[in-house]
């Protein structure tokens, strides 16, 4: 009965056979570095879901993930520094020592428990988004309003946990890479290609999760409330819930995708919460293509990657080529480069240089008629 | 007295220093079928606005099957059983003609049963007949954005009757369509009055006669008087009124 949505995506499953066959290769081919490099830019795919899940879908432009990504971080930091600190003073992680902390603050406590520690990772940036979310929907704040508040709730965080030394060492942030899990060091090459393969596996969860959630008719109220909020009240839903509900959702794989990206790149701290670094979120999507969540996976995962090996090329330029690459996006190719595929781009692209013979001007004229539903 | 579907008293509406809604009056009986007219600014859209909860009068009160609307938010509103129909026609242009009417025939209206089960038989059913009432069936997956603009007046009337509403409010359906049209949309809210309690707001006089019913008459913000379309036709005081819009066409 749910063959309604066959306009979206057409050659993607092209794409799913060259991403599978990626990841699938790349723990072969890769040197360790680079696999780890893909690792982590897949994890950053995840964060880039849940915005387009609020930001394609729904049209909330925020600008502070950051702040669910980070939480994701501290907790899966916490909980591996809390499990290999048997040895320090007080057995508790070393640097409390450093400002004369003898016991843990209470909220670490639960995080000695890994199943605690595996649901905290995105429950608590959910319902921190969910909160945070609410009060700002109720009020009905929403377009740029919206996002210079999510903007400024990010550097409030960022502040914050810059001045909590005591409570989760400000500034220099929790390291992972030199504790324990399994008995190895997290930084070591076999725990790294294990979380390799576990970003991967989450990646398409992800994707498969998001893709349910935006299928059916919760997903047209979220595009209904994109394109024409009053118009999706007057019809008797209650715009709030939904956008609360689609935040915390965003924030919760916010929360994963930080984990995951902590434990690979073996710190959390809060420069993960910097104004840039969210925004580059946004940009990814935007590049990839709103509203189509491959596109979005693929923006985070290719643009990091180019920005890793331009950087190493020619330093100092990649911030220009990002740029550049954004103007082109909004002037040049508004839906994203997927968005510019899957629609009529190629097709425009090929009549204007004279190759095709199909006319551009009624593009939907041949598929209306009596298409058949079930 | 006849039980009345929706009642309002004394509403004032201010924008300003400028008093949109002065004062107004107004009753519904259950499956009547109203035609409000008035000239620009008579605050015939104002009229629906307080209705559909958009706006919040500063006096007076709106009763629908004898409860007050105005604590209530206009998702509520819509749930209690009113429907509206925009001016301009306004449907979700990135959804299909068939996403768009099962949005509106959708029943919880919540996020977590829309989010695990999909359209049912029943629903299917519905939309399939709605669709043939508008005649759009062979449009079922196009995206509503490409439609005409009468196909996109009809589908946002579909839209509207598939809500169940028990009062449609239709702000001006026939604007922008041809005479043929026209008359296919005046049949077709005639055959839902009864049923239903419909209230239209046009200027259009042919199709208001076409319509033939009850007509108020909307004059700087409030009744300036009721009745059929004979009758309002010879009323000096609508005549006054409409004297400055000759293209309005009271003859």
């Amino acid at each position: 009965m749910n063959n309604f949505h066959t306009s979206k995506g057409r050659p993607s499953w092209i794409l799913w056979i060259v991403i599978i066959a990626v990841i699938v290769s790349a723990p072969t081919i890769l040197p360790v570095f680079r696999l780890n490099l893909l690792g982590r830019y897949l994890s950053l795919a995840i964060v880039a879901l849940g915005v387009d899940l609020i930001w394609g879908f729904t049209g909330l432009l925020s600008l502070g993930q950051g702040i669910f990504f980070a939480l994701g971080g501290y907790c899966a930091a916490m909980y591996l520094q809390l499990n290999s600190s048997g040895d320090f003073p007080n057995g508790i992680p070393e640097f409390f020592g450093l400002y004369g902390i003898k016991k843990l603050p209470f909220f670490w406590e639960p995080f000695h428990s890994s199943l605690f520690t595996v649901v905290a990772i995105w429950l608590i940036p959910a319902a921190v988004a969910a909160l945070l979310g609410f009060l700002v929907f109720r009020n009905r704040i929403k377009g740029v309003y919206f996002s210079i508040l999510t903007q400024a709730a990010l550097l409030v965080f960022f502040n914050f946990f810059n001045g909590q030394q005591k409570l989760i060492n400000g500034t220099n942030g929790l390291k992972t890479d030199v504790t324990l899990i399994f008995g190895q060091l997290v930084g070591s090459e076999s725990i790294q290609r294990w979380l390799f393969w576990l970003t991967a596996l989450l990646v398409i969860a992800a994707w498969s999760f998001s893709k349910w959630v935006v299928r059916g008719r919760f997903g047209n109220v979220l595009i209904g409330i994109r394109d024409d909020e009053p118009r999706v009240r007057f019809t008797g839903y209650n715009p709030t819930l939904f956008k609360t509900i689609i935040f915390a959702i965003a924030g919760g794989l916010a929360g994963i995708s930080g984990a995951l990206y902590t434990v690979q790149s073996g710190i959390v701290s809060p420069q993960f919460m910097t104004v840039p670094f969210s925004i580059e979120m946004v940009i990814w999507v935007a590049v990839g293509g709103r509203g189509t969540l491959l596109g979005a996976i693929l923006g985070a995962v290719i643009i990091n990657y180019a920005k890793s090996l331009i950087s190493e090329a020619l330093p100092a330029s990649w911030m220009f080529i990002q740029g550049g690459l954004f103007i082109l996006v909004v002037t040049a190719l508004p839906e994203g480069v997927l968005g510019w595929i899957q629609g009529s781009g190629p097709r425009n692209l090929l009549s204007r240089l004279g190759i095709s013979r199909y006319s551009a001007t009624y593009p939907k004229l041949e598929m209306n008629h009596n298409q058949e539903r079930d | 007295m006849t039980e009345f579907l929706l009642e309002l008293k004394g509403i004032t509406v201010k924008f300003g220093g400028f008093k949109a809604l002065d004062d107004l009056n107004l009753s519904l009986r259950t499956g009547e079928l109203r035609t409000v007219i008035g000239p620009n600014g008579a605050g015939k859209t104002t009229f629906l606005d307080v209705i559909t909860g958009k706006v919040k009068p500063i006096e007076g009160d709106v009763y629908f099957k004898g409860k007050s609307l105005l604590k209530q938010r206009e998702h509520r509103i819509a749930r209690l059983g009113i429907g509206r129909k925009f001016q301009s026609p306004r449907v979700f242009e990135k959804l299909s003609v068939f996403d768009n009417l099962a949005l509106a025939v959708a029943w919880p209206k919540k996020p977590i049963p829309l989010l695990l089960e999909s359209t049912n038989r029943a629903e299917h059913a519905r939309i399939d007949k709605l669709m043939s009432i508008v005649n759009l069936q062979a449009k079922s997956t196009v995206l509503a954005g490409s439609l005409s603009h009468g196909q996109k007046q009809w589908l946002e009337i579909a839209m509207l009757v598939g809500q169940k509403p028990d009062l449609l409010l239709v702000d001006e359906p026939v604007a922008g369509l041809t005479d043929e049209e026209t008359d296919l949309t005046a049949d077709l809210l005639k055959s839902l009055a009864g049923e239903n309690t419909v209230l239209v707001i046009d200027h259009d006089m042919d199709f208001i006669r076409r319509l033939d019913s009850t007509v108020t008459v909307l004059h700087q913000g409030h009744v300036l008087c009721e009745g059929d379309m004979e009758t309002i036709q010879k009323e000096p005081r609508v005549i006054e009124v409409y004297l400055g819009q000759p293209e309005e066409g009271i003859s």
